[in-house]
């Protein structure tokens, strides 16, 4: 598992701990069943206090990311695509509106946008 | 979680204008609890008075669950305390430590104690006075610790110490509470060592406590809000929680970070740090 914690961003600390795992999950560089160290072992190698990674634990835990077994461990859960491909939607929406927000500021037309989209698209599709 | 000390009713009058109290306070097992304060604010007096050294009054002060009166040596068995001085006279040498702390403790363990002194880099039969300050506050570490307590107590345990030891001692505070039944409660006033590891911040000031929450409670709440003068105005009355009039600006403390970031777009809003809430708020004015 790789954690990177940094000082100066304004992400709380539990969360850059949560996004990293989850940034693992997703790139299947944590698989089902893999074992993550438990909180107070992280704790003491990343030096951030047991109840911050505790926070982040519980919540990977309610997300269904992650599961612990008492006495064994905490583990990766079966990779939730459908959960992952919400939030991947709800981000995709947010910068559309973004785009529409930015578009109609400089009166530039929907057909325009989608043009626009095609040509990025079609250059990028393999 | 199971409260490893539970304190009522705690008042303590010294002859001077000062008075600790009235503290009412538990504290969970398992977490590093970190205790802050302006010098003479009442840290010391308070970790005195849970080890029963100044006399406690009326106050009703529980470790792992039983009255300090009643069971006091049974409970001191199971603390590792360091306090400000060294209690060892300096002409003693390392493995006198030994000697004596092994009639005072029934658990004390020799091995561990030799094992720690080894782990920590100080000289198994070496006088006190040629240690160095950082090797002495380590020496006392592992003196707390070689009766395998269950609470560490320690009264500004960096203070004067080089980075490097500091990180070193940060290190075997991580490594004792790995055992879930372990706490350790420490006052100091280098708040940056406190910033990561503590769980937990008990703010004390002038006797009183003013804040007992948790370190994500705290950092990621509030906010340091800077403006220049003329801005000042178009904040909201309702969320100033303290401001400190510079000459060129205005540094205002926030709760509810995220929320404010977007209130109030065109400020900086930066993250704050235990030593700036600390200042603001007992320098900081009211509205």
């Amino acid at each position: 598992m790789k954690i990177i914690i940094s000082n100066s961003s304004s992400t709380p600390i539990y969360e850059q701990i949560k996004n990293a795992v989850i940034t693992q999950i997703m790139s299947d560089e944590l698989s089902e069943g893999d074992s993550i160290p438990s909180i107070r072992s992280l704790a003491q190698d990343i030096k951030i206090s047991v109840m911050t990674i505790k926070k982040a634990y519980d919540e990977l835990e309610k997300e269904g990311y992650i599961k612990s077994v008492q006495g064994k461990g905490t583990f990766v859960a079966p990779k939730n695509t459908g959960l992952a491909r919400e939030q991947a939607n709800k981000e995709i929406e947010q910068y559309i509106s973004k785009i529409i927000e930015i578009s109609s500021k400089f009166n530039i037309s929907k057909n325009e946008i989608i043009d626009l989209f095609d040509y990025l698209y079609g250059s990028d599709e393999k | 979680m199971k409260n490893i000390i539970e304190v009522s009713n705690l008042i303590k009058k010294y002859d001077s204008n000062f008075q600790l109290g009235k503290i009412d306070i538990e504290i969970p097992s398992g977490c590093i609890i970190g205790l802050i304060g302006e010098n003479g604010a009442g840290k010391t007096t308070f970790i005195k008075s849970l080890l029963n050294i100044i006399s406690i009054g009326n106050a009703k002060i529980k470790i792992f669950g039983k009255d300090i009166n009643k069971y006091e040596s049974e409970i001191k068995e199971e603390i590792g305390v360091v306090l400000d001085n060294m209690f060892f006279p300096e002409i003693l040498t390392t493995a006198d430590v030994n000697t004596i702390m092994k009639e005072a403790y029934k658990k004390w363990d020799e091995d561990l104690f030799y094992k720690y002194l080894e782990d920590f880099s100080i000289p198994k039969n070496q006088k006190i006075k040629i240690l160095s300050k950082g090797m002495r506050k380590k020496l006392e570490i592992a003196t707390a610790l070689s009766h395998k307590p269950k609470l560490l107590i320690l009264d500004e345990p960096t203070s004067g110490l080089d980075p490097v030891v500091r990180n070193e001692i940060l290190d075997i505070f991580m490594n004792f509470i790995q055992d879930e039944e372990h706490s350790i409660i420490l006052s100091t006033h280098i708040t940056s060592d406190l910033e990561h590891i503590a769980d937990k911040i008990i703010f004390i000031d002038n006797g009183k406590i003013v804040f007992d929450k948790y370190r994500d409670e705290l950092l990621d709440n509030y906010g340091i809000l800077k403006c220049d003068l003329d801005k000042f105005e178009n904040i909201q009355k309702e969320d100033i929680v303290r401001y400190k009039k510079n000459k060129y600006n205005y540094e205002i403390l926030v709760e509810n970070k995220t929320k404010m970031i977007k209130k109030y777009k065109d400020y900086i809003i930066d993250k704050i740090t235990i030593d700036e809430l600390m200042v603001l708020i007992i320098k900081g004015e009211e509205i």
